[in-house]
């Protein structure tokens, strides 16, 4: 059989989103972020919700994630995205409204106004993209920099005794009884990615029928801010991100299922 | 039949506020306007209206709910004291930039910093300049009565949709904490009743997707923008500017007062004119847009300007640019907290312009 | 049983060259070509195309989504 023969739109079995608009991502080359925009379009799309849902950007390499995701978005203020879907969820109860952070504005600057939004139980999903560095403005540390890790702020290795130990956020929303559904995932290998997608529709199918706030973790890389090759950035992910952020469910349908 | 309450500032700035049709309220509390959204839930607004009522967990946090839903087309407010004002900033500068209506309520206590809980006009500077970060300017309404402070909600709200500009209602503790007798309006339904073609409810299948931002990588196109906001704000110097002026026909001398300060001014004026001494008040209502071609009308024929106002004297950079030399413009006025009489008003005055 | 025989196109212009669908690929289809695109980037192109059985890994992996896979039904 001729591949001419195979490439047919009868034969078609996987494609982007649709919800996806043209322009290219302005992510680096095997960046994280594109896996889980890409995401986040998907189950939108198939959860047959765009015409309802509104997102909140971030500040941060995602910040223009409303020129790729085809639905009406509001931009946010540096870690300010959960009280921006809190105004928007509370005036417009019936729509679907989620925050997409990374983990310099969800777990730095935003942490109060992160923490609060879960604490209220804001019926909204929050997608965490942590790749443990501020990728945007060129790889500072961030609250959840791994011990000893090199980036420009902590050009030596994060020490723990001047800066701290890494913030593990997920774990601590998860005791939050306003969270219904947590979860940390990754978009590195294709069975991740689909475990990441099951969650991220999870979380948001918490927030349609009214559930509580749905939080979902990916473990993210950042190629540029890591000084690494992306297939490189991944292995290093595998081996020294996921032992300090394990993977999995932590918290489903109210109740946590791992014990922290 | 007319509805009459004896009301404190901050309560009639609540009740307007339901009656104006107002979606939804996010605030934090702080002295000396804490009564505001204690009265909201006290009066069950949610219940009268439908609007929401939310306590957030600061002024960060607030503004930025303001923001979102703000960005929806609603009708949105906030309310706050100057530390919690200053604490906004980021918020209003994001709002004005992004060209969001809401309307943003200051009841001034002194600073800087902790300051006191006593009254002041010390944050015309971070209301009528702009405030946060970038050339932007709010549309700033100086309540000088219980009755304005009701009134100003509405007139706030449809200044603010008309030209999509945050509006910010200046008051002050002393206004904040007075009880007048206030005229109720009738309430406003809570309907959409402006242009919604921008607004982020959900992309329907029949428009493009509305983007609530204020970013733009090139900055080509952010002159641009920036230009479209200074075309706007001129606009709302050539059309809305508001004062009210008091026996300044003949006067000699002008004194310039906003808000509880324009009260004490007032009756500065009818002690100087039982003495003989031809003083007028200017009252500026909107403090951006400012009343800068009066005061340089008034400046072609009278003897001198004076400035009172609770604060080290900021307002008065305003009128000595508009009067660019012409006369003498000078200011008097206690502050920290402190507020000056009308008899402090009077000797002041008579010390700047009549003995020397 | 005859084995699904699959193809894949990648949009050559949007492709990063970063590598991650060749690695998740379990039949070692992908390569990446010489050439670059107008970005500049080595792109993923079917180095081995008969291998390809359409199993869609590496259009799931690619955070570009350049990647559309087909499948024949099947072959005999
Ligand atoms: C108030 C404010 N402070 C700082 C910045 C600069 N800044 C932009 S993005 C960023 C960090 C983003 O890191 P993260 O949230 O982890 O996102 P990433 O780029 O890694 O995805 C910072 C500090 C800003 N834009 N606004
Ligand atoms: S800087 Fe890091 S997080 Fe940002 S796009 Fe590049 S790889 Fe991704
Ligand atoms: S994963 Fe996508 S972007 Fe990366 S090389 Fe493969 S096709 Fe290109
Ligand atoms: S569809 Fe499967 S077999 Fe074909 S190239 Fe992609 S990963 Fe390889
Ligand atoms: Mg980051």
């Amino acid at each position: 059989m001729e591949v001419k023969e195979i490439i047919r739109q009868e034969n078609m079995v996987y494609q982007r989103s649709s919800l996806l608009t043209s322009k290219p991502f302005s992510y680096c080359p095997g960046c994280g972020h594109g896996t889980s925009n890409r995401l986040v379009a998907e189950v939108i799309e198939e959860l047959g919700i765009q015409n309802d849902t509104i997102g909140v950007a971030p500040v941060g390499c995602s910040v223009l994630i409303y020129d790729f995701i085809d639905i009406d978005f509001s931009q946010a203020p540096h870690g300010r995205a959960p009280a921006v879907a809190t105004g928007i969820k509370r005036v417009l109860p019936e729509k679907v409204v989620f925050t997409y952070q990374g983990d310099g504005d969800l777990a730095a600057i935003g942490t109060s106004e992160t923490i609060h939004a879960c604490n209220r139980g804001e019926n909204i999903t929050i997608i965490f993209v942590n790749n443990g560095i501020y990728g945007m403005t060129g790889g500072q540390m961030a609250p959840t920099t791994l011990p000893g890790m090199k980036t420009s702020t902590s050009p030596y290795g994060r020490e723990v005794a001047t800066m701290g130990t890494p913030l593990k956020i997920t774990e601590m929303i998860a005791h939050l009884d306003g969270v219904n559904f947590v979860s940390r995932q990754a978009v590195h290998t294709p069975a991740a990615v689909r475990k990441a997608k099951k969650a991220i529709r999870a979380a948001f199918e918490c927030q349609i029928n009214k559930k509580g706030l749905g939080f979902v973790e990916i473990v993210s890389n950042c190629n540029s801010g890591w000084k690494m090759t992306p297939v490189k950035a991944n292995q290093w992910m595998e081996e020294n991100m996921f032992p300090f952020y394990p993977l999995g469910d932590i918290k489903v349908d109210g109740k946590l299922v791992k014990t922290l | 039949m007319k509805e009459f309450l004896l009301m404190k500032g901050n309560e009639a700035i609540a009740e307007a506020a339901i009656r104006a049709g107002a979606d939804a309220y996010f605030g934090y509390p702080i002295t000396p306007q804490s009564e505001i959204m204690e009265y909201l839930m006290t009066e069950k607004a949610t219940e009268r209206t439908g609007m929401v009522v939310l306590q957030a967990e600061s002024e960060l946090a607030a503004i930025n709910m303001v923001y979102g839903a703000a960005g929806t087309g609603k009708k949105v407010l906030t309310s706050s004291s100057s530390p919690g004002i200053s604490l906004m900033q980021e918020g209003i500068s994001y709002i004005a930039g992004a060209e969001l209506p809401c309307v943003i309520i200051n009841v001034v206590r002194a600073g800087p910093g902790l300051g006191t809980i006593q009254p002041s006009q010390a944050d015309y500077f971070q209301s009528v300049k702009g405030g946060g970060h970038g050339d932007y300017r709010l549309i700033v309404l100086a309540p000088s009565s219980v009755q304005e402070m009701a009134d100003f909600v509405p007139l706030a709200f449809d200044l603010a949709f008309k030209y999509r500009n945050p509006a910010l209602i200046l008051s002050d503790g002393v206004i904040g904490q007075m009880m007048e007798k206030v005229e109720l309006f009738k309430p406003i339904p809570r309907t959409e009743q402006f242009d919604q073609s921008w607004v982020i409810t959900g992309k329907t299948p029949d428009r493009k997707a509305n983007v609530i931002t204020s970013l733009d990588l090139e900055p080509l196109p952010m002159e641009k923008h920036n230009h479209h906001l200074q075309a706007k704000y001129k606009k709302m110097e050539d059309e809305e500017v508001r004062f009210e002026e008091i026996m300044c026909d003949d006067a000699d001398y002008i004194m310039v007062a906003y808000g509880s300060s324009a009260r004490i001014c007032s009756k500065a004026l009818q002690l100087a004119r039982a003495k003989g001494v031809k003083v007028g008040l200017l009252r500026p209502i909107t403090l951006f847009p400012f009343p800068k071609v009066r005061i340089a009308e008034l400046a072609q024929r009278v003897k001198g300007m004076l400035s009172v106002e609770l604060s080290a004297g900021q307002m008065v950079e305003d009128i000595r640019l508009a009067v660019n030399g012409k006369i003498p413009v000078e200011h008097y006025g206690r502050f920290g907290g402190m507020v000056h009489s009308p008899s402090e008003v009077l000797e002041a005055f008579e010390k700047i312009f009549i003995k020397n | 049983m005859a084995k699904a025989r699959g193809a894949i196109e990648v949009d050559i212009e949007k492709c990063k060259g970063c590598e991650l669908c060749i690695g998740s690929c379990p039949f070692h289809v992908i390569s990446l070509e010489q050439h670059v695109n107008s970005k500049g980037y080595h792109y993923a192109y079917m180095g081995n195309p008969e291998a390809c059985t359409g199993c869609t890994n590496c259009a799931v992996v690619c955070p570009d989504g350049v990647i559309t896979v087909f499948r024949a039904k099947s072959e005999v």
